[in-house]
């Protein structure tokens, strides 16, 4: 396709071309309407005028015969830019007058009133000029032929004729010219559009439509379609991501399964290692069995297709009956666990989901606390709900090691484990399943210090996912 | 106990069948939801195992239709399906219990043991004893031997669960869906440490144990005696 092709088969080009033949067809027929009407309005003041000097010629004939007839047609004829005049007798003969002949279009009633005839060749307007008239007999056998010249009008109506032609041929090559410019514009950013979502397509997914700065619709379509590849990119990295992780995470368990088998039909200590043998391949499915319902669950989330089980539910209810569920282990483990559960908070979201989030948070805070310091005291694991304007916010907070600032975004993710916690089952999940319980129900997770200690705090907004219009919702730094 | 195993796949089946004869129940084998109906509807089953997912005629229409007649049979659902929703729409159907795929043989069989032996709505029991212990469900108190244990309101919910179902094999994940209404798994074994405050409100200071430990089970609360 060549440049010219595609400028004329673009739509900003095809629209000028058509809005300004619409414009020209219109513009034709105003100034044909017009011009016509103008034409009709002063022929008709000619013919009215001829009506009116005949009725006063008459008079003159009726007062004073032929001769005084004569003599106003002579008077008159004196007068600069008067009437066409022509008295003749009964033989055709010229009797007065400054037609020299009697027009032969008013001989012949079908032609109508409208004659030619020749000026006298004397200055600037001689030649044959156009006229109207119109004879007529007068007693004694004359006639009498009362003429307007109306050439003047022709002529402005024919200046005028093509006053407007011209316009239309410039308004038109104009139009033109524009179109050309204006889809020149246009298919230049269209253009850009184009190139960019080739260069995507090809696999580049880190790339983005250029913006103009100007915030136009191309701009905004542009800035949507930008917001859909990042989520796209973030999901595709998410993707291989998993793909990684699962070969490590389901790939290190399956090989110790497949081990603990092997070793277990290897022992010849009999009946008694085979079954340790298998009580350990068990344990090893168990885990396994775990990590892969905590992965469908975070896929089952990230793909949004819960979000039909939102309810309103009482959020001081959940973190308090969460807390009840962990005191005795916190006990056990020689933690105090402080809960502020305050009641009149008001949250739509899936209870079970929100449950678990919750319990993942307070797991992972027990676990890392450092249940023994210097002085003797026991240590404290805050769990604290508060309202937040429109959102509610879910705070544990332990006094362990916490996590570094350069490894708290990473800790969101899936499977990832700071190094301590390496060997236990599911443990990498849980942090990237809370992120996925927020981000479903339109919130976010942050993780901040204690000083010394972890604080995660489960932000989630009271009415729920559809209230958060904006498409990134994604905790903060988790890309 | 007379058990329906309505499953497609032959060698689950067979597993389920021999494995609850080796605990002493007859189980008869239907491989489609037709055959399964058709079996269902002959009656006399205490229990009846139903995959959600079968050939001719799914598990959920088949226990639709089985309750749409009358049939009050408990049904235990099996289903490789175990979100929130798929769970809700097996009980709306009809199912009594849930379990998720894959599971183990033990889960499976305290359910299946609880199910045949849960009262029927109506014969609702307001007293539970158990050798010297006793649970009454209207003033809320538990005693021992006459003597009265103070039990905060969890303690008291995982205790009657335990005791609705004496004799039986509780599993952590049946504690944790009854007692707790919670369907997800935790991390750490939570219920344990429940148990075992609970145990030593119960059991601490008596001579004879009522609350036992099975391995790789679960709990059951039980007169020493049989």
């Amino acid at each position: 396709m060549t440049a010219l092709t595609r400028l004329i088969a673009s739509i900003p080009f095809r629209l000028t071309v058509a809005y300004m033949g619409a414009f020209v067809v219109a513009a034709a027929l105003i100034v044909g309407f017009v011009s016509w009407r103008a034409n009709a309005l002063l022929t008709t003041r000619a013919v009215e005028a001829l009506s009116a000097e005949i009725t006063a010629l008459r008079e003159q004939f009726q007062a004073g015969g032929a001769p005084r007839l004569i003599a106003a047609i002579n008077e008159r004829i004196g007068e600069p830019g008067s009437n066409l005049y022509l008295l003749l007798d009964a033989t055709g003969r010229k009797v007065a007058g400054n037609l020299s002949m009697l027009p032969p279009e008013l001989a012949d009633a079908a032609h109508g009133r409208v004659f030619s005839y020749l000026r006298g060749s004397d200055g600037a307007g001689a030649g044959r000029r156009l006229a109207v008239g119109e004879p007529v007999a007068v007693r004694g056998g004359l006639t009498l032929v009362v003429g307007r010249d109306i050439e003047d009008q022709r002529q402005f109506a024919l200046t005028m004729g093509r006053v407007a032609l011209w316009s239309v041929g410039l308004l038109s090559v104009l139009g033109v010219g524009a179109g050309i410019l204006i889809s020149r514009a246009v298919l230049a950013r269209i253009d850009a559009v184009t190139e960019a979502s080739r260069k995507i397509m090809s696999g580049d997914l880190s790339r983005r439509i250029p913006l103009s700065g100007s915030g136009d619709e191309l701009d905004r379509l542009s800035d949507s379609l930008n917001a859909m590849l990042a989520r796209i990119e973030e999901l595709m990295l998410a993707l291989r991501e998993v793909s990684d992780n699962i070969a490590h995470d389901l790939k290190t368990p399956l090989t110790r399964l497949r081990n603990r088998a092997e070793a277990a039909l290897r022992d010849p200590g009999g009946a008694a290692a085979y079954r340790d043998g298998l009580v350990k391949t068990l344990e090893e499915a168990d885990d396994l069995i775990k990590t892969f319902n905590a992965l469908l669950l975070i896929a089952r989330l990230e793909g949004g297709a819960v979000a039909e089980s939102m309810a309103p539910i009482d959020p001081a209810a959940i973190v308090s009956d969460v807390a009840e569920l962990y005191e005795p282990v916190a006990e056990d483990a020689g933690l105090d666990l402080a809960v502020s559960a305050p009641s009149g908070l008001s949250l739509v979201a899936n209870r079970e989901l929100v449950s678990q989030a919750i319990a993942n948070l307070v797991d992972n805070a027990i676990k890392y606390s450092v249940s023994e310091t210097t002085d003797g005291r026991r240590q404290t694991v805050e769990i604290s709900l508060r309202g937040a304007g429109t959102s509610i916010e879910i705070v544990v907070a332990d006094r362990g090691p916490g996590v570094a600032l350069q490894d708290r975004k990473r800790a969101l993710q899936r499977f990832v484990r700071l190094e301590k916690s390496r060997s236990r089952p599911g443990a990498g999940l849980g942090l990237s399943l809370v992120a996925a319980v927020a981000r479903l129900h339109g919130g976010t997770i942050r993780l901040e210090d204690n000083a010394p200690g972890l604080k995660a705090v489960l932000v989630l907004p009271s009415s729920g996912p559809g209230a958060v219009s904006a498409p990134h919702v994604a905790p903060a730094g988790l890309h | 106990m007379r058990v329906l195993v309505v499953e497609d796949d032959r060698e689950t089946a067979l597993f389920l069948q021999r494995s609850l004869k080796e605990n002493g129940h007859v189980a008869d084998l239907a491989g489609d939801g037709e055959t399964g109906l058709a079996l269902a509807r002959e009656g006399g089953w205490d229990v009846i195992i139903v995959d959600r997912m079968l050939p001719r005629l799914d598990g959920l229409s088949l226990i639709e239709k089985l309750r749409g007649e009358g049939a009050r049979t408990p049904v235990l659902i099996l289903s490789a399906l175990g979100e929130v929703d798929d769970r809700v729409k097996g009980l709306r159907a009809g199912g009594d219990d849930y379990l998720t795929k894959p599971y183990a043989y033990t889960e499976l069989l305290a359910r299946v043991e609880a199910l045949a032996r849960r009262p029927a709505p109506e014969e609702q029991v307001t007293r539970y004893t158990i050798g010297d212990l006793a649970l009454d469900r209207l003033s809320h108190k538990v005693t021992r031997g006459g003597q009265a244990i103070t039990l905060q309101p969890r303690e008291f919910r995982l205790l009657e669960y335990l005791m609705r179902n004496a004799g039986q094999v509780v599993t952590r994940t049946m504690l944790l869906q009854n007692v707790w209404d919670y369907y997800f798994d935790p991390q750490t074994n939570v219920i344990d440490v429940h148990i075992s405050r609970l145990r030593s409100k119960i059991d601490k200071g008596f001579a004879k144990p009522l609350l036992h430990t099975v391995r790789g089970s679960g709990y059951m609360i039980r007169d020493g005696a049989d």
